[in-house]
């Protein structure tokens, strides 16, 4: 488990696939991790020619309302970008949990896996 | 004359104690061709001989404490176990609680002739005291089993309530990529859990985009029901599956407008085949006859 | 039914920052998996805990989190308490709705979480702090309590 220094959060580290920018989360995610996410993904986005987004969420634990706010923030300002979001590998205890929370997160596209994720992309991509 | 009458009375549980000490042997013969643990020790007698004695020694400890109408006494704590056992056997067997009282009730009659043998004269007063007190011992035993044979049922019936949740929702696989759960009777919250989570189970195992949810088999369609169906659609599509709710009787159709139900988003076919063939469309995927796609070429 | 009612070993955790919500989600999770609790229902508790606290944290201003498992007769159980001495709630009804916000959530905190758990409770004063309290028992389905919700 790794804490947080203070000042200098950790960081998700974001791998750009050609022009599809890959985004693994692993287990504990601290929230001041997740805004530093959306800002990295929102810049990188901005930066280069980036025309989709895969948020690989397989290995989280618990997807929670603020969570659940970044990862709609992260697609409704990436759409703004010209970007596509594709949410993958929700557990199946997590969409149960979220759906009873009452998040059912309409805007977002979501895909069994990354690959699946990324055959979405390149589908309606070109 | 006061004085051993009153001693008689006070004494009359210890009498019943050293009675079923020194007669251990002899009562669990007896009662080892009692129905009650006949029928549970159906394998060995021995073992069965053995059980009456732990019930005998148990009832002695009860007795001495002079607590004989206590069914939290102490005393019965050794045989909680062993009495939760075998009623829970006779209960597999089909036997219902009043009917395991009644074999306990039956124990009564070896006993007390066993206890009357130890009076010369039967209608002393010690005598009846003694066999008043045995007999109140062996009420109170009876209510002890009474008691661990109606939570041994509630239990079954908390387990046969399992088995038929699980048995019910089977998820099946109807195509490459596709799952459907055929619904029969109601859907309640927690019939609707379990759908909810085999069928995300098996989106996963199956690698599935499409699931079919089939409501063909349910009754009525309320609210709640609308609600548990749209949570599973919903939950479906966070896992990145579409959803299809299919089997809407036009009965089930008219029920749910006219109750200003919104289905919301949920994409819903007639039948649990049209289902199918939006999937397949959807796969790009033709079926055709053999014959005629022959005759076409 | 001879199972003692224990107040087993209540764990006090404080609320101050975003780590200590990792904290408790932790705690939270190794609770319910010690207490039995299946991997969904594990699930609802620590995303439960997860919004309260920081409830706790973002409108109480810190506080604690206290979780005590539970062995009574109807099972075992987790309870978990958030207490703050922050400014209360003033509209509890209002703050129990569905997509009421005052802060930058989603407005899901406290009537999401009620629906994860299976008893649920608000004790609020205002300028006194707020402590809610949440209880899930371990079973093999969930209350039929759950669809009224």
């Amino acid at each position: 488990m790794n804490l947080p220094t203070p000042g200098q959060p950790p960081q998700v580290p974001v791998l750009a696939l050609g022009d599809v920018l890959l985004v693994s989360l692993q287990g504990e995610l601290h929230d001041g991790m997740a805004e530093q996410l959306q800002h990295d993904i929102t810049s990188r986005i901005a930066a280069s020619r980036v025309t989709g987004v895969v948020i690989d969420i397989s290995g989280v634990d618990i997807v929670d309302s603020f969570l659940g706010r970044v990862l709609a923030e992260i697609a409704s300002t990436a759409r703004l970008l010209a970007a596509r979001t594709v949410l993958a590998g929700m557990r199946p205890a997590v969409a149960i949990t979220l759906v009873e929370l009452g998040l059912t997160l309409p805007g977002l596209v979501t895909a069994l896996d990354v690959d699946r994720a990324l055959e979405l992309l390149s589908q309606r991509g070109t | 004359m006061r004085v051993p009458e009153q001693d008689a009375t006070g004494s009359a549980p210890r009498v019943v104690s050293s009675f079923l000490e020194r007669r251990r042997e002899q009562i669990a013969q007896r009662w080892a061709d009692a129905p009650l643990f006949r029928s549970v020790f159906t394998v060995s007698r021995d073992e069965a001989v053995e059980a009456c004695k732990a019930v005998v020694d148990s009832l002695s400890d009860v007795a001495v404490s002079g607590r004989l109408e206590d069914i939290t006494a102490p005393g019965f704590l050794p045989v909680r176990d062993q009495l939760g056992r075998m009623t829970q056997t006779r209960t597999l067997s089909g036997s219902t609680p009043s009917q395991i009282a009644d074999e306990v009730a039956g124990l009564r009659v070896p006993a007390v002739e066993l206890l009357r043998e130890e009076f010369p004269d039967a209608t002393a007063a010690q005598a009846q005291e003694s066999v008043l007190a045995l007999t109140l011992l062996l009420g109170t035993l009876r209510l002890v089993v009474m008691e661990t044979a109606l939570d041994a049922n509630a239990e079954l019936i908390e387990r046969q309530r399992q088995q038929l949740l699980e048995v019910a929702t089977p998820v099946i696989k109807l195509w490459e990529g596709t799952v459907a759960v055929p619904l029969i009777g109601t859907l309640d919250s927690a019939r609707s859990q379990v759908v909810m989570e085999s069928l995300l189970e098996a989106i996963v195992d199956q690698r599935a985009r499409y699931a079919i949810l089939d409501i063909t088999g349910v009754p009525t369609v309320d609210s709640l029901v609308a609600q548990h169906l749209m949570k599973t659609v919903a939950a479906a599509r966070l896992m990145g599956a579409e959803c299809i709710v299919s089997g809407i009787r036009p009965a089930i159709a008219q029920t749910i407008v006219q109750l200003g139900i919104d289905l919301g988003t949920v994409l819903t076919r007639a039948s649990l085949a049209d289902a199918l063939a939006y999937t397949l469309g959807q796969q790009g995927i033709e079926v055709s006859r053999a014959d005629a796609s022959a005759s076409a070429r | 039914m001879m199972r003692a009612s224990g107040q087993a070993s209540a764990t006090s955790l404080p609320i101050g920052s975003d780590a200590d919500l990792a904290w408790v989600r932790q705690e939270v999770r190794r609770c319910a998996a010690q207490l039995g609790f299946g991997l969904v229902q594990q699930t609802k508790l620590v995303t439960a805990a997860s919004e309260l606290a920081r409830n706790t944290l973002v409108h109480g201003g810190g506080g604690r989190a206290e979780i005590t498992p539970l062995d009574e007769g109807r099972g075992r159980g987790l309870k978990m308490c958030f207490v703050d001495s922050g400014p209360g709630i003033r509209d509890l009804e209002l703050a129990m709705t569905d997509g009421y916000t005052s802060g930058g959530g989603l407005g899901l905190g406290l009537s999401g979480a009620k629906r994860l758990v299976h008893e649920f409770a608000v004790d609020t004063e205002p300028g006194r702090g707020t402590t809610v309290t949440a209880v899930a028992w371990v079973a093999q389905v969930p209350s039929s309590r759950a669809g009224a919700g």
